[in-house]
């Protein structure tokens, strides 16, 4: 570790109705891996806006390479070599990968882009990462891993000395991430100061040098990644103790009946002869690497997309389900893992949300029954004490963890028997992630069936009754919770398939 | 700003309905203070007669709109179908009523044929509105065999269908009477599909499939059939408009009709309606649409030709719409200064 390249100094800043950040301190110092972490709100994102110049500060200072420094936009904290790498990639899918490093700086020929250069000097950049990326590829053409990749040689191309990575592992599968990682560590070898924002505790000690931890605007502690146990970071993280451990035993009777059954399902090419049975009151964890198919099978259960063949039964009745609405009225809710995008309507209402799958069950003739709505919305916002101003409130307002909650409560209006819970606590803080667990066991344990898809070990094994594996479109492994290791899981998801 | 943002009245209003009304009535006091002759009665009547077809289409279009979707037919198909039940009354003889009831039906039917479009076979709604807009216009001079087609006017044998729209009635003594009851109509018209929009399923589902529609389906909701409802709606106003516009004037001719729809969409938008679907008001709608009547109007009687209309138009429209995308800016924030610091770095750089 060098010398401190940048440093905050009692940043503050406030937005209306809101004291976001409270005299901020944070240093990074040349080839360090700094790990900025805190549950979501805690004012991490709104710091690095300010150090890339996309705020402006209230008050507190911002010392870089020896120099106060005021950004009045991003251009001029990049131009000063501070460079950030979204959480939600910034690319253009139709423009090449070198289109897309060079943009707003093309290289010109006279009057006319030079396209060739700019693949000689984007191939140069990926040499230098040792990166197998085709400058002349397509960028939509390339998975989320390469995608990134190409944030980060963008970033390095504008001879960045600080880089910011935003939840950067959030999308990828794991030998991604270990190229990655490869990459970062080359970085600090470099001499870059890198800040690592991330809510995975497993990667801090993998990756980081040091850590900073924030919570609800305030600075909580620095301190060294290896000298801290999880446990601890995450008190820090919370202020208080929240950590539980995996799931024992099986909380199922073992004559709860069958409520699915699935047999040979196929379903475009990520479905392949998926076959398995939930029963009433389980908590079905389906684990897996990205893109083995979790995730398409239950669209496909669920009637989302088109199924090949295959049978469903729910409660040993063998049922058609070719839209949405066939699974919904068979009792069974999705949630998915793009909540913003499938799960809720972010510019409508929460009690607008909460009935959306059951309006039916609202109406006064041809009327909507306001009162009524309102008045289930707000058992439901007490019952799963979903933090709100007001059940008027827009979902775009709330923080993800509530946002989930309203998606649950549409499911439970509906009355639905099977719940499928996809990555159901992606994108949200510690805090919030615990909420979510205990309601999905109070759930399970009112009779609800869960499959619950997460691509977290931890989180499979702490909640899981039983555990499918996944590979490639194909069930490799079925683990009941007593037998379930991270080894044998992980065993499992890397089996691959001839043929 | 802020605080009059905060104001209660403001709030219920809505900022860009508040604007557009304050055009409107703007609008109004100029053309009364700019031209004595404005301010009779028998100006106030042919607003209203601009109102009648521009007002139903716009009701029509707005649910289109709201899904996210645009309907660019509805100005021919306002045309065709008048063209064509007009036809069949007049050279075929066929009843007066079931000729009005077939105008709204060819409405209807297009707007069916640009639902399923857009809804079953996945046409972007430019492209199948845009089709069915060139058909509606050719279908509706091959029905006529391109003749022009004047409605029965009053006093002719079923002239009295023009009374829907507007009483105009000369008694012995001379004296004339005008009742705009196109007026009761549109505003009939407009309060039933403003509580179908807020207060019923259909509008509910419009509204959030406009706003995210593939998490509406996967909620269980038919988004095909609601979508296709829109446009069934939008088409059926069409049709509607179609007689307001036979009623109030007096000769329809074939290939006419492109260029309404712009009107229409036109004071949508100005009323409040966000183009990108899921935010309408039905309200804010006929605000817009005086507002184009008005201009449409009252023009000629400063002495501008009609072209000034579409200008001017022009003008409130993207004024309108500004204010409010300035209104929703989340983070309004001030152009920050440059480095305050003497060695600032961005001046460093500069050097």
């Amino acid at each position: 570790m060098g010398e401190v390249i940048l440093k905050a100094k009692e940043i503050d800043k406030s937005f209306p109705g809101v004291h976001a950040l409270k005299k901020v301190g944070f240093e990074l110092r040349k080839g360090e891996v700094h790990a900025l972490l805190g549950e979501n709100g805690a004012g991490k994102s709104t710091l690095m806006k300010i150090l890339t110049g996309i705020y402006t500060k209230d008050s507190g200072s911002i010392v870089y390479e020896g120099r106060e420094v005021d950004f009045a936009n991003p251009k001029d904290a990049q131009t000063a070599g501070i460079s950030i790498v979204h959480q939600e990639l910034n690319l253009i899918n139709h423009l090449t990968v070198a289109q897309n490093i060079f943009i707003g700086r093309e290289m010109m020929k006279g009057e006319f882009i030079n396209d060739r250069l700019m693949n000689e000097e984007a191939a140069k950049l990926f040499k230098l990462l040792n990166i197998d990326i085709d400058p002349a590829e397509t960028m939509g053409n390339l998975t989320v891993g390469k995608q990134q990749m190409c944030e980060i040689a963008k970033a390095i191309s504008k001879d960045a000395k600080v880089i910011i990575f935003d939840e950067p592992t959030a999308a990828l599968t794991d030998s991604e991430i270990e190229k990655l990682f490869i990459i970062i560590r080359d970085l600090k070898a470099k001499d870059m100061g890198i800040v690592y924002i991330t809510h995975r505790m497993d990667e801090i000690k993998v990756i980081t040098d040091r850590l900073t931890v924030m919570r609800d605007g305030e600075y909580v502690g620095t301190a060294y990644s290896n000298e801290c146990t999880k446990q601890e970071i995450i008190n820090m993280m919370v202020g208080r103790v929240i950590y539980e451990e995996p799931k024992q035993k099986s909380n199922v009777a073992k004559d709860a009946p069958v409520v699915l059954e699935v047999k040979n399902l196929n379903a475009g090419k990520m479905v392949k002869d998926v076959s398995f049975k939930l029963h009433k009151g389980e908590i079905l964890g389906f684990a897996g690497l990205m893109g083995a198919g979790r995730t398409e099978t239950v669209r496909a259960i669920f009637g989302a997309d088109p199924l090949d063949s295959g049978e469903i039964f729910i409660n040993n009745q063998k049922v058609s389900i070719t839209k949405p609405i066939d699974a919904v009225q068979y009792g069974i809710g999705y949630l998915s893992e793009d909540r913003k995008r499938y799960g809720i309507i972010l510019d409508k209402t929460i009690s607008e949300n909460t009935t959306m799958a059951s309006l039916e069950k609202f109406t006064k003739g041809i009327f909507i029954d306001k009162k009524k709505e309102d008045k289930i919305t707000q058992k439901y916002v007490d019952d799963l004490k979903t933090k709100t101003p007001g059940i008027s409130a827009f979902v775009k307002n709330l923080s993800g963890g509530n946002q989930q909650k309203v998606v649950i409560a549409k499911w439970l209006v509906r009355n639905c028997d099977i719940l499928i819970f996809d990555e159901p606590t992606k994108g949200i803080d510690v805090g919030a992630k615990s909420e979510i667990y205990h309601l999905m066991n109070e759930l399970a344990a009112s009779g609800k069936s869960i499959i619950m898809i997460s691509s977290e070990l931890p989180e499979i094994l702490r909640m899981s009754d039983r555990i499918v594996v996944m590979s490639e479109g194909r069930i490799t492994g079925e683990l009941n919770i007593e037998d379930a290791t991270q080894e044998g899981i992980m065993h499992a998801a890397t089996i691959v398939n001839e043929g | 700003m802020e605080k009059l943002k905060n104001n209660p009245v403001v709030k219920t209003i809505g900022t860009q309905r508040l604007i557009a009304l304050l055009a409107l009535i703007v609008l109004f006091a100029f053309f009364c203070i700019a031209s004595p002759s404005f301010r009779q009665y028998t100006t106030f009547v042919s607003i209203m007669d601009a109102s009648y077809y521009i007002g139903f289409m716009a009701i029509g279009v707005c649910y289109a709109i709201t899904t996210g979707g645009i309907d660019l037919s509805i100005g021919t198909v306002l045309v065709c179908s008048s063209l064509i039940s007009g036809t069949l009354f007049v050279r075929d003889g066929v009843p007066l009523v079931l000729c009005l009831i077939i105008c709204v039906l060819t409405g209807t039917l297009f707007g069916l044929c640009n639902g399923l479009m857009v809804s079953k076979l996945g046409l972007p709604p430019f492209v199948a509105t845009l089709g069915v807009m060139l058909v509606s216009k050719g279908f509706g001079s091959i029905f006529t065999k391109a003749q022009s087609v004047s409605w029965p006017q009053v006093g002719q044998n079923g002239g009295w269908f023009r009374y829907i729209f507007k009483i105009n009635y000369t008694d012995v003594a001379g004296n004339q009477y005008l009742v705009p009851t196109g007026f009761i109509l549109l505003m009939i018209m407009a309060v039933i599909m403003s509580i179908v929009l807020n207060k019923t399923r259909t509008g509910r589902y419009i509204l959030a499939l406009g706003s995210n529609k593939e998490a509406t389906r996967l909620s269980g909701v038919n988004v095909d059939k609601y979508q296709t409802i829109a446009y069934v709606f939008s088409g059926t106003f069409a049709g509607i408009a179609g007689l307001a516009y036979a009623a109030i004037y007096s000769t329809l001719l074939p290939g006419a009709g492109g260029g309404f729809e712009m009107d229409a969409i036109a004071s949508v938008v100005i009323g409040g309606t966000s183009m990108a679907g899921g935010v309408a008001t039905i309200a804010g709608t006929i605000i817009g649409v005086y507002i184009m009547a008005v201009l449409k109007t009252g023009l000629p009687f400063i002495g501008l030709m009609n072209y000034w209309q579409q200008l001017i138009t022009g003008v409130v429209l993207v004024i309108a719409v500004f204010m409010d995308v300035y209104n929703k800016r989340p983070n309004k924030r001030v152009k920050a200064k440059k480095s305050i610091s003497p060695d600032g770095l961005g001046k460093g750089k500069e050097a």
